[in-house]
């Protein structure tokens, strides 16, 4: 089953999805920013401040996301021994870190007009400023040590306490006292914003999906690339 | 795909995730204190009231019609609809400081039911909408 993953073959499809991305991702940048600069209405309380919402609530989505992936592809990796998916976590790890960091940097934004601070330390703050350092400590290993199994065991060993992080991320405004909000679009459904915010914010989803993407491809082409001039088919 | 080697590595990374989790879980219990970002009125009129020269954060909902301006200072009500507290406070507030909406107080208590503040935050809600739109959805 794994065999399907082995890098020569994917190689020509990555090729193909990379230049049919960039052909089409300016397209759906422009249609999102529009939707979310312009068409969107400005809201009830905060006003124009809203829109810093549409970069950040994705920005936050996709680091948590990513996580779990890298979480679930260095198990696997350190159970079953798939060295390819060391490879896609080196390459999925910067996307995460700059999605974290987006998050982080246009929440303090954020907070200076609505809360009247640019930073507090309550806990969803400070969980997400951990998984930013989990990420860091992340892209530092795969590419600092050598030693594979040493990696292998740092980065799994990582990715476990990084899952706890997760869900303390996701459910600490529910648990405790915080000053940031608690969640406006829950798993269970429950939806408390406006439909002519939610478009927006959904396309602005589909955008930064689209994007981690690409710069995924693209480094993992570049790996590829490493690896043939290694002379190695496989690794 | 199941060979000794895969077991004994699967039932470490279990034993491993159990692990951490009854850490995290024993170390929030511990910390539950500090976890706690704010008090509420009902929490803060729990506290030992000997310890008035420390520093609190009350959190809650600004009752309605409670705010009133005289010179310099604001006076306000912050409930959780169960108690309340009187908060004094000199300086700038946040645009979202408005009656009925959230808040978070950092400051000391004089006694039981008056609060000084000496930095006010806004805690905003979770909806969003347009302006002019409050029942329709």
């Amino acid at each position: 089953m794994f065999k399907f993953f082995s890098p020569s073959k994917l190689f020509k499809i990555i090729d193909w999805i990379i230049n049919s991305i960039q052909s089409t991702f300016f397209l759906f940048l422009i249609t999102g920013l529009t939707f979310a600069l312009v068409i969107s209405p400005p809201d009830y309380l905060q006003s124009e401040s809203v829109r810093i919402m549409y970069v950040h609530v994705p920005a936050a989505w996709l680091s948590l996301s990513i996580f779990s992936v890298m979480t679930i592809l260095s198990l696997l990796n350190y159970i079953f021994k798939i060295k390819n998916f060391k490879i896609f976590n080196k390459c999925l790890a910067p996307i995460g870190l700059l999605f974290s960091a987006t998050a982080v940097i246009t929440g303090s934004i954020w907070g200076k007009p609505t809360w009247g601070a640019w930073w507090v330390w309550d806990a969803r703050l400070t969980s997400m400023i951990f998984l930013m350092l989990l990420y860091l400590i992340f892209i530092i290993t795969l590419k600092f040590i050598k030693k594979d199994n040493l990696a292998l065991m740092i980065i799994s060993i990582l990715s476990l306490i990084g899952v706890v992080n997760l869900f303390i991320i996701k459910y600490s405004v529910e648990w405790w006292n915080t000053l940031h909000q608690p969640a406006s679009i829950t798993l269970k459904g429950d939806i408390s914003v406006h439909s002519s915010m939610l478009i927006p914010l959904f396309i602005m989803l589909i955008v930064f999906i689209v994007y981690s993407a690409l710069i995924f491809l693209m480094k993992y082409k570049t790996e590829i690339i490493k690896m043939k001039k290694k002379n190695l088919n496989r690794l | 795909m199941l060979t000794k080697n895969v077991k004994s590595r699967l039932f470490f990374i279990s034993i491993f995730l159990i692990a951490i989790l009854c850490i995290t879980i024993i170390f929030t219990n511990i910390l539950k204190e500090n976890l706690l970002y704010f008090k509420t009125p009902t929490e803060i009129k729990l506290e030992d009231k000997n310890n008035l020269k420390k520093l609190y954060r009350l959190g809650g909902l600004i009752k309605e019609n409670s705010i009133k301006i005289s010179g310099q200072k604001i006076n306000f009500i912050v409930t959780d609809k169960k108690n309340e507290i009187f908060v004094t406070f000199e300086g700038p507030v946040p645009n979202l400081f408005l009656e009925g909406k959230g808040v978070v107080a950092e400051g000391k208590l004089v006694d039981n039911n008056y609060f000084i503040a000496n930095k006010i935050l806004a805690k905003h809600d979770e909806n969003y909408k347009p302006p002019n739109d409050g029942n329709k959805k």
